[in-house]
Parts: C-alpha cells; sequence; structure tokens
C-alpha cells in the first residue's frame, strides 16, 4: 500500500491496516447515505401512511382530483394538505379506551409492542401479533361542515406469511364499514393473497357491518361468496384461505375487548363530547 | 467503440450470458421476476452494484492483500448494496417495499461476486467497469424475458397496464397460478438456456 513491494510481499500489519482502511472507507460510504437520505425517506414513508389513512376513509380520489391537484401543485402536496386539513390523530389507552396525552407522529406501534411495559400479551391472540402496544393512534376524519364524518382504525394481524398492517375506516356509529385498507408491504402471495389490494375486493366492504344488534363481532369473510343479504359476510379471496382468515381473525380481534372494545364502548356511551 | 470494448459491454447478453451460460444469479432471477417493474429496478441495481463493485475492487487490485480479499470484495459490495437500498428508499418508496428483501440479496448474487473476483481482480478500472455493465445488461436481458412471460400470463398486465382482463377483474382470462409463483421461473429460465444454445450451439457443454 504505502510502498510497490506490498503487493508482492504481504505483511501481517500491511493488511490488518489495509483492511482497517477499506473498513472505515466503507463504514463511511453508509453512513453518509443513510444520514442524508433520512429526511426524504421519513417523509416517504409519512406520505405513505396518510395516502393510506386517506383512501380507508375515501378522502384519496377528492385529493387526487384535477382541482386539488392544480391547487397544491402536487399529489404528493395535495395528500399532505387534505390531510392536514381534515385528519385529526388522536392517542387513545386501548383497556381502558380514553384519550391520553401524546404526540401521534411520534408514535410506532411496533416499537411499543417490544417494550414489555408498554405492551400486553393478548389473552385471546387471533390476530397472532404476539404483544399488543397498549397505546394506539386513531383518525377522526371531519366533514366540510365539521361534524364527525369518519374515524380510521389501525389493525394488524397475521396474514399467511407474515403480519399485515392495514386501515379499517368507519362510520361515526363505529359499526358500518367504509373499507379496509393494506398496506403492500405483506409478503402475500401474488394473485392470492395479496388480493387484498384489487379494488374490486376493496370495493366489497362498504356498508358491512362489524357487530350484530347484541353488540358481537360478527364481521367474516364467506369462502365461496358472501349472501347478498349478508351484511356482516364479505366475499374471501379465492384460492387465498388462509390470508382471508387472518383478514378475519384481525378484524375480531381488534373489534374485540382486548382491541378497540373499550375505546368503542365509551365512545358510544358518551358520544359528541368526545368529539 | 472498439471490438473489445463492444464484446466486453455487449458478450454477456448472449455470448456470454451470466444466468444462461455462467449459471450465476439463479435464485434472485426467480423471485424478482413476477412483475417487470420489479425485474427492471432490480436489474438496474444489480447493473450498478456491479459496476461500482468491479471499478473500485479494480482500483485497489494491486493493494488487496490475497489473504483477505474475499472479504474485501465482500466489503465493498455489502456497503454499495446498502446504498442502493437507501437511495430506493429515499426516491422510490413504494417499489423499496417490494423489493427490500430482494435488494438486500444482491450482496449473495453470485454475479457481483463472480465478476469482482474473475474480471475486477486482473483488469485496468475502466474495463471492469464496462464488464459490470455488462454482466448487468446480461442479466437484466434474461430477467426481462422472464418478466415479460410471467407478468403478461400470470397477472394479465405488462408494466402493471392490462392486456389480458382477468376473470377476477369481470376480464375473461384466467391468470395462470403456476407463474405467479416464483419456482415458475425456472421452467422459463430452462427454456431460454435451450433456446440460446440451440441458436449458440458452442455454448454446449461437451460430455
Amino acid at each position: 500500500m504505502s510502498d510497490s513491494n506490498s503487493k508482492k510481499k504481504e505483511t501481517f500489519g500491511g493488511t490488518l491496516i489495509f483492511v482497517f482502511i477499506i473498513c472505515l472507507v466503507c463504514a463511511a460510504l453508509v453512513s453518509i447515505s443513510a444520514v442524508a437520505l433520512k429526511p426524504l425517506q421519513q417523509a416517504n414513508k409519512l406520505l405513505d401512511k396518510q395516502t393510506k389513512i386517506l383512501e380507508a376513509s375515501g378522502l384519496l380520489e377528492k385529493a387526487l382530483n384535477p382541482e386539488s391537484l392544480k391547487l397544491a401543485g402536487s399529489e404528493a402536496q395535495s395528500i399532505v394538505a387534505t390531510y392536514n386539513k381534515l385528519v385529526i390523530a388522536k392517542m387513545i389507552d386501548l383497556d381502558s379506551g380514553e384519550f391520553i396525552e401524546g404526540d401521534p407522529n411520534e408514535f410506532d406501534e411496533r416499537r411499543d409492542a417490544r417494550d414489555i411495559n408498554k405492551s400486553i400479551k393478548p389473552v385471546d391472540d387471533m390476530a397472532g401479533i404476539s404483544r399488543r402496544a397498549n397505546r394506539a393512534v386513531i383518525y377522526f376524519i371531519n366533514n366540510e361542515q365539521g361534524q364527525l364524518d369518519t374515524i380510521v382504525l389501525p389493525i394488524i394481524g397475521s396474514g399467511l406469511w407474515d403480519l399485515m398492517y392495514g386501515f379499517v375506516g368507519m362510520n361515526a356509529d363505529l359499526n358500518t364499514v367504509q373499507t379496509v385498507i393494506y398496506s403492500a408491504d405483506f409478503k402475500e402471495t401474488p394473485g392470492l393473497g395479496a388480493e387484498v389490494l384489487n379494488p374490486k375486493w376493496k370495493a366489497l366492504w362498504p356498508g358491512k357491518k362489524i357487530f350484530n344488534s347484541a353488540g358481537e363481532v360478527k364481521i367474516k369473510l364467506v369462502k365461496g361468496g358472501a349472501k347478498a343479504a349478508d351484511v356482516h359476510g364479505v366475499d374471501a379471496l379465492s384460492g387465498a384461505t388462509l390470508t382471508s382468515r387472518g383478514v378475519t381473525n384481525t378484524l375480531h380481534f381488534w373489534f374485540g375487548k382486548e382491541g378497540y372494545g373499550p375505546f368503542i364502548a365509551k365512545f358510544r356511551a358518551t358520544a359528541g363530547e368526545m368529539k | 467503440m472498439s471490438s473489445d470494448t463492444k464484446k466486453v459491454l455487449f458478450g454477456p447478453i448472449a455470448d456470454n450470458n451470466p444466468i444462461a451460460l455462467q449459471v450465476l444469479g439463479v435464485c434472485s432471477a426467480l423471485a424478482v421476476t413476477s412483475k417487470m417493474e420489479n425485474a427492471l429496478v432490480m436489474t438496474i441495481a444489480v447493473m450498478l452494484v456491479t459496476a461500482f463493485s468491479n471499478l473500485f475492487i479494480s482500483i485497489i487490485r494491486n493493494q488487496i492483500p490475497s489473504s483477505v480479499r474475499i472479504i474485501v470484495q465482500m466489503a465493498i459490495i455489502a456497503s454499495l448494496v446498502i446504498v442502493v437500498d437507501q437511495v430506493l428508499k429515499a426516491f422510490s418508496y413504494a417499489l423499496s417495499q417490494e423489493l427490500s428483501v430482494f435488494i438486500g440479496l444482491i450482496i449473495t448474487n453470485c454475479i457481483v461476486m463472480g465478476r469482482a473476483e474473475a474480471f475486477a481482480m486482473k483488469e485496468k478500472p475502466g474495463v471492469s467497469f464496462l464488464d459490470g455493465i455488462g454482466n448487468g445488461l446480461g442479466y437484466g436481458a434474461v430477467l426481462m424475458i422472464v418478466a415479460f412471460f410471467r407478468e403478461l400470463f400470470g397477472f394479465g398486465t405488462l408494466f402493471g397496464v392490462e392486456i389480458l382482463p382477468l376473470v377476477q377483474n369481470d376480464g375473461w382470462y384466467q391468470g395462470n397460478g403456476l407463474l405467479v409463483l416464483p419456482f415458475s421461473s425456472f421452467f422459463i429460465i430452462g427454456l431460454i438456456i435451450w433456446a440460446v444454445r440451440q441458436w449458440k450451439p458452442e455454448q454446449v457443454e461437451k460430455d
């Protein structure tokens, strides 16, 4: 390295110094790219989440219509502007169902779920998530008149291969579904389980009811197709029995007593003043 | 362009294809070829990593102590792959969500290591860089052909644009479930190798 002999004659010290320098250069390269690109990556991640929330509440089309696009300049800006204008994020404690203090932007569900003091092991882990964070962020969307229009609840649960992350858009009665949106960073089989992203399937959800009149969670993906009159049934994904079962179980978990159950009960009891 | 440069740059596409003849990098060719868009991004990523790892390794080829040369090559390749992954996350988030796992696996893509060891350790930086681009092109050519068949007949689309409307979208085409799954690439790659060897019989191994 320092002299021309080194390529012919290797010395122990020379090799060590060479490896050290290579490691230093490589480490610098990796660190610089990671640090320099972090703001862009975080912006992307946030934008992706906001897009999903708008999609779950049916506002995405509005954010992307030509008029809003022209006003905001770009797709991304229009989404951010619509989100900031209409969506209010609030933190809740899942066990008590109460609103709590906390910065929704700082909250990371998976980080909390790994922390033994900030999560519990569900008694009935239908969704297959192992641990559930004690806190959650839910999203309230007001209509133009300032009345509560939609509530978006995040859900997590096992599909066939791995966890799937999604959002359920609900009417203000917290029973009628608007739609179920899954995030694309899952490992479900393309063409089968990954059809949860198919717009045709997502279009089956609006108007379906989670609870029956006795307050039991009845929503279900029905293999072979749900009957037209069945307000709790949605067609299962063909060829994806286990993903479909995962979706059903995830919904049963999150709308049950270890999920949003306590919050939903409180919200209904005090509806109006909580908004 | 001299004929030597041409050979280094375009030779790997048909004459010395990394997948069809050298049989390197087949594993990732199975994983990322379900959609043409994914295959294209993977091609570009592998091309950049191979080209730059060849370049850097060639620059320091006379300094690398031969006892640790594989580790040094790996360190350079791994750093480049991390940089590519970071860039993808920053500029194409949706694609990085789908490809992130496979981008990480470029490190273990035999093409990158193979070219570093077989070419860049002996040749000058400029021509090594071209060799990296060339092998990336050869890898990409096979990837794109496989992805073309898998996406068209598996999903009825090309680059996400609907060509054959699927039954589940009220069309008439029943997607081929086999082609949706990664291992179907084995058949397509096998057919490609057969076709190439029919065309260029000198590639057939002697018994």
